[in-house]
């Protein structure tokens, strides 16, 4: 078979190089009543062309193609130029491991130098790293970050439009460390911002820092800036998430706006939806972090004749040398996803990136203003988003509202009611850059004939 | 050789240059409903090249990396495989990439494609049920010590201590503190593995697992495990096995068959998906029928004809977006697929015939700290030799050849960990061999030459000195070329 | 650097006494085994220790070394030159290398660590292991 080049002469040579009559022999220690058990549950080998046929036979039992796509919510549909593909699936860039013999992976390696800079670029933060798992477990990276660099502090206040899922992660993740707490604050229905009130007060002696969302998960822009001068006032940390890495272009950056550190997802970045992974956790972080960070981290040397190259480096934090005692856990991580995103922003480069990204939100502006001429549907946040907004559906149950829209071939958007009570009657809708006018106007027709 | 590396793309930036296209915004900026105050007007320093620079720049640098696809690779631990193309095409089919909050009765193809390959896994490891949703092998570490911590808390007593051999990976420590748990040592014997009698006297009623790597990570199947997991689970203990190195027995015996409670799989190391430079990996987790209930969210079941998902549960709640890494999952399921039962036993079979190859052409020119049983990986050490161990490896990167795994396990002094894998032909094996012959003879005859090493490489040893100090991790405007 | 009035810790620290005032530093063998320090966390000036607190530690490109506080008291004086200059550590261990000074709580502590006789017959029995 192709993917064992031994022939039967070359096994047979070796058993005998081995001086040993037959393969099981080398198996000796397990248990010999448990050692070649039964294959007969297994089913047979399916050849190349038999296989193509029948995936495809599986992803015709996939409608999702038959519609157009409103969905958001932490994943995002956008447009990735074709050198990204073509690139990344180059053998010497998908093949290899992690670069821990530096000499023979300059590629891997500066790829990633240039990836950690355009983050930090687009965050205005000091230090990348190069990719954690995806945004939900960059988000629980990033509260353990804020509470071991807090030390005497155990708090962590999280917000609660944070993406729900995210939120979910961070509980499993602080669960078993019981010397950690989490504590919550609301934020107001009338803005679908952050309770400032509430921070204020809740944020105490033992509080080492707040996790919050921006553009926040009903898609509204909070008040970065004022968040992190409250809580810094306080002697805490101001982490911000984004899980939608295309806001990151148009609105003003973290760094700008004094946030200690940002994680978030970056599968906007040159990533197919891919039915939710591989994505692309990040973490990018102010220098008084840099020792702390969970993850790899690339920088830049010399080597013995003086030649620029790069090589991993702090790994000394890092599980195989820390262990028990590392920042994380975190071995192999998310590099290919991360080579991607770094060819998918230096093709975009900067005029791409500020175009597309303000095409996102002038095709969500429009549908905005649209709706607003009926009055049996509402936007219920009219200004401050970036590419999601909160429509409400005020006539029909919510239910109906998506099996009408299914039958015009729509998928309308997240319904709220997955995560919130009090959103019963309401669907998260995304606009990217892919939605052309005439999409934008079928959908606003399809929901006018709700009426 | 003097490759130069390509200028960094910071560096080879211009105004006006531009790499992509995309039709214009159909709207007008007038209608923009955020305040100025919230927008960005520019993103500093920021690249813009052209199409042609971008390709020239990443093909250049894809030239300076080793890669399975351009040499042998053999990392121990790391099941450095083939990486099947077909694998690719399948998983790059546009139908299978739907958002993740696709309505289900739309993506009952994808929810096929997770139970199937739930099934497999169940299939070849005699595990109850299986996760799809870790990232990667420490990722499914942290899960599983979590199933392990909530199971005994449901009993009364989540306990205190899990017990990790001295020969364990990193990440097993690392995830078990993550988990809220400290950690113990123990020492392996003197074949290499972990006796009965040593369990016994480090174990108590504080004692919530052990960590086990099977085989480990020495190359050495673990032949007290069935003991070992009755001695643990009459102490009211678990068994918890990094399968990391699963490629040395898949379809030999399964884990489940030797009393394990809970299992992870690397499926970027046993199941051929690419490793990427690093990632991404996925890293499921198996658990004994009296472990199901703690599996995390999101839980695929098949009702009927439908597939259906639950995202609550009595579990150990939600550790990752969405499914798990899906389409790394669509490539170990193409694999498995194309080996069947008539090629799935050839991988162990293959691998450790190729691991021992190894061992008997080189067990006479280096130490063997272990006389024990071979499985998949061998392992020597640095005794007796005139140079380190870095310095071999580095002298190998001058003919083409990846190293071996250097410096671990810790157990072993100047560890050189190799594990060829069953994709590698005996011609390769055999030019390994002769190569590592010709350096260790270098080695005794010029010490030097190999301390210098390497020579033909891209750039020749880097000083990592200078890079922990100077802590260069980004390009800044004053870095012009060079 | 006198090392006969050294004291030193099964940890391989060295403390050095002035009046009611105790340096603190790692010794040879230690900066050997670490190799070439690349970063020094220090304790901050006015840090309360008790004797056994892990209270700084020293990274080199392949570990990083935890100090534990030999005997107790309060942080009075930081190396500051070991942040631009880790180096030193393993230049000058006993004299430039120095990382912190502490107001001792009770000089009483310092007989139960090694004299230098006692330090090099410790280092003897680990190197023949």
């Amino acid at each position: 078979m192709r993917y064992f080049p031994l022939t039967d002469p070359d096994r047979e040579k070796i058993l005998k190089t081995l001086g040993i009559k037959h393969i099981k022999e080398l198996f000796s220690d397990i248990p010999q009543d448990k050692a070649y058990y039964s294959l007969d549950d297994i089913p047979s080998a399916v050849p190349e062309d038999e296989l193509i046929k029948r995936f495809q036979a599986i992803a015709r039992k996939n409608t999702f193609k038959d519609y157009t796509s409103f969905l958001g919510g932490g994943a995002y549909n956008h447009f990735t130029p074709e050198v990204v593909n073509y690139l990344s699936q180059k053998g010497e860039f998908l093949t290899p491991y992690t670069p821990y013999q530096p000499e023979v992976s300059q590629g891997s390696l500066q790829a990633m130098f240039e990836y950690q800079t355009m983050m930090t670029m687009l965050t205005g933060m000091d230090v990348s790293n190069a990719s954690l798992y995806d945004g939900g477990t960059a988000a629980a990276e990033g509260v353990l970050l804020a509470l071991r660099k807090g030390r005497k502090k155990n708090t962590i206040l999280v917000a609660r439009n944070l993406h729900p899922e995210y939120i979910e992660i961070i509980e499993s993740y602080i669960r078993d460390l019981v010397e950690y707490k989490i504590e919550y604050v609301d934020f107001k229905r009338e803005t679908g911002k952050i309770d400032i009130n509430e921070l204020e007060k809740k944020i105490c002696e033992s509080c080492a820092g707040f996790i919050f969302q921006s553009p926040n998960f009903l898609g509204v822009v909070e008040d970065t800036r004022e968040i992190s001068d409250i809580l810094h006032q306080k002697n805490a940390y101001s982490v911000q998430v984004v899980t939608e890495a295309m806001s990151l272009p148009f609105l003003e950056s973290p760094g700008k706006n004094n946030v200690d550190i940002v994680v978030g997802e970056a599968q906007s970045f040159g990533l197919p939806l891919s039915y939710g992974g591989p994505f692309l956790g990040f973490m990018a972080v102010k220098e008084e972090f840099i020792r702390h960070m969970p993850g790899r981290l690339v920088g830049q040397t010399v080597d013995v004749d003086g030649k620029r190259g790069y090589v991993l480096t702090l790994s000394t934090r890092e599980q195989h040398i820390k262990r028990e005692k590392a920042t994380s856990n975190i071995c192999s991580n998310q590099a290919w996803c991360a080579l991607k995103a770094g060819i998918y922003l230096s093709t975009m480069g900067k005029t791409g990136l500020m175009k597309i990204a303000k095409t996102n939100h002038l095709n969500t502006a429009y549908f905005t203003k649209e709706i607003e001429k009926f009055s049996h549907v509402s936007i219920k946040y009219k200004s401050n988003f970036f590419n999601e907004v909160v429509l409400e559906i005020k006539n029909i149950p919510v239910d109906d509202f998506f099996k009408k829209s299914e039958a015009h071939h729509i998928l309308a958007g997240v319904p709220l009611k997955w995560f919130y009570k009090d959103y019963e009657n309401a669907v998260l809708v995304n606009f990217t850059e892919l939605h052309k006018k005439a999409d934008i106007d079928t959908f606003i027709r399809a929901i006018g004939e709700l009426k | 050789m003097t490759m130069k590396l390509p200028e960094l793309i910071f560096n080879i930036s211009k105004d006006g240059k531009n790499g992509y296209s995309f039709s214009e915004p159909e709207f007008s900026d007038d209608i923009m409903a955020v305040d100025g105050k919230y927008r960005r007007t520019d993103i500093e320093n920021f690249p813009q090249l052209s199409e042609v620079e971008i390709v020239r720049h990443y093909t250049n640098l894809s030239h300076l990396n080793h890669s399975v696809d351009s040499g042998f690779y053999p990392l121990g631990s790391c099941t450095m495989k083939y990486n099947p193309k077909i694998n690719e095409k399948i998983a790059g089919m546009e139908e299978l990439s739907a958002h993740p909050y696709a309505p289900l009765k739309s993506v009952q193809g994808n929810l096929e494609i997770m139970k199937n390959l739930e099934e497999w896994l169940t299939k070849i490891t005699g595990m109850a049920a299986f996760t799809l949703a870790p990232a990667a092998g420490a990722h499914g570490e942290f899960v599983g010590v979590k199933i392990v911590r909530q199971h005994l808390a449901e009993q009364g007593d989540p306990r205190k201590i899990i017990l990790i051999p001295d020969s364990a990976h990193g990440t097993n420590p690392a995830s078990a503190h993550f988990s809220g748990y400290e950690t113990k040592e123990i020492p392996s014997n003197a074949d290499g593995i972990i006796d009965v009698e040593t369990l016994k006297a480090h174990l108590n009623k504080d004692v919530a697992a052990l960590m086990m790597t099977n085989p480990n990570t020495l190359g050495i199947f673990e032949k007290n495990i069935m003991e070992i997991a009755g001695v643990l689970h009459a102490n009211g203990s678990l068994l918890y096995m990094d399968g990391a190195n699963m490629n040395a027995f898949m379809g030999i015996v399964k884990p489940g068959d030797l009393g394990v409670d809970v299992l992870h799989l690397n499926l970027h190391k046993t199941f051929s998906t690419p490793h990427g430079g690093g990632g991404p990996g996925s890293g499921p987790i198996g658990v004994a029928p009296h472990m199901v209930k703690h599996l995390p969210v999101p839980i695929i079941s098949k009702k009927g004809d439908e597939y259906q998902v639950s995202y609550f549960n009595q579990g150990i709640g939600r550790i990752k977006n969405f499914y798990g890494n899906f389409l790394v999952a669509v490539r170990a399921l193409v694999y498995v697929m194309s080996l069947g039962k008539e090629h799935l036993r050839k991988v162990a079979e293959d691998s450790v015939l190729n691991a021992n190859y190894i061992r008997k052409n080189l067990e006479n020119h280096l130490d063997l700290p272990y006389s024990s049983k071979t499985l998949h990986e061998v392992i020597f050490s640095d005794k007796g030799l005139k140079v380190k161990t870095l310095d071999i490896a580095k002298r190998l990167l001058d003919f083409g050849i990846h190293p071996f795994t250097v410096y671990f396990p810790l157990i072993v002094h100047g560890a050189m960990m190799i594990e060829p894998t069953e994709t590698e032909s005996l011609e390769t094996l055999d030019e390994f061999i002769a190569t590592m012959k010709t350096v260790l003879a270098e080695a005794e005859e010029n010490p030097a030459k190999l301390e210098q090493a390497p020579y033909t490489t891209p750039v020749r040893r880097l000083d990592e000195v200078f890079a922990a100090r100077q802590l260069i991790l980004r390009w800044k405007p004053s870095q012009t070329e060079h | 650097m006198d090392l006969k009035k050294l004291r030193f810790t099964k940890e391989h620290e060295w403390v050095s006494v002035n009046g009611d005032i105790a340096t603190i530093g790692i010794s040879d063998y230690a900066q050997k085994e670490l190799g070439d320090v690349v970063y020094v966390e220090l304790p901050s000036v006015g840090d309360t220790i008790k004797k056994g607190d892990p209270c700084s530690n020293i990274e080199s490109v392949k570990a990083v070394s935890d100090i534990y506080a030999p005997i107790s008291g309060e942080v009075t004086e930081v190396n500051e030159n070991l942040e631009s200059s880790p180096e030193l550590i393993n230049q000058s261990p006993y004299a430039e290398g120095w990382v912190f000074k502490l107001k001792m709580d009770d000089a009483g502590e310092l007989k139960e660590l090694m004299d230098q006789p006692q330090y090099e017959e410790y280092l003897k029995g680990i190197l023949e292991e």
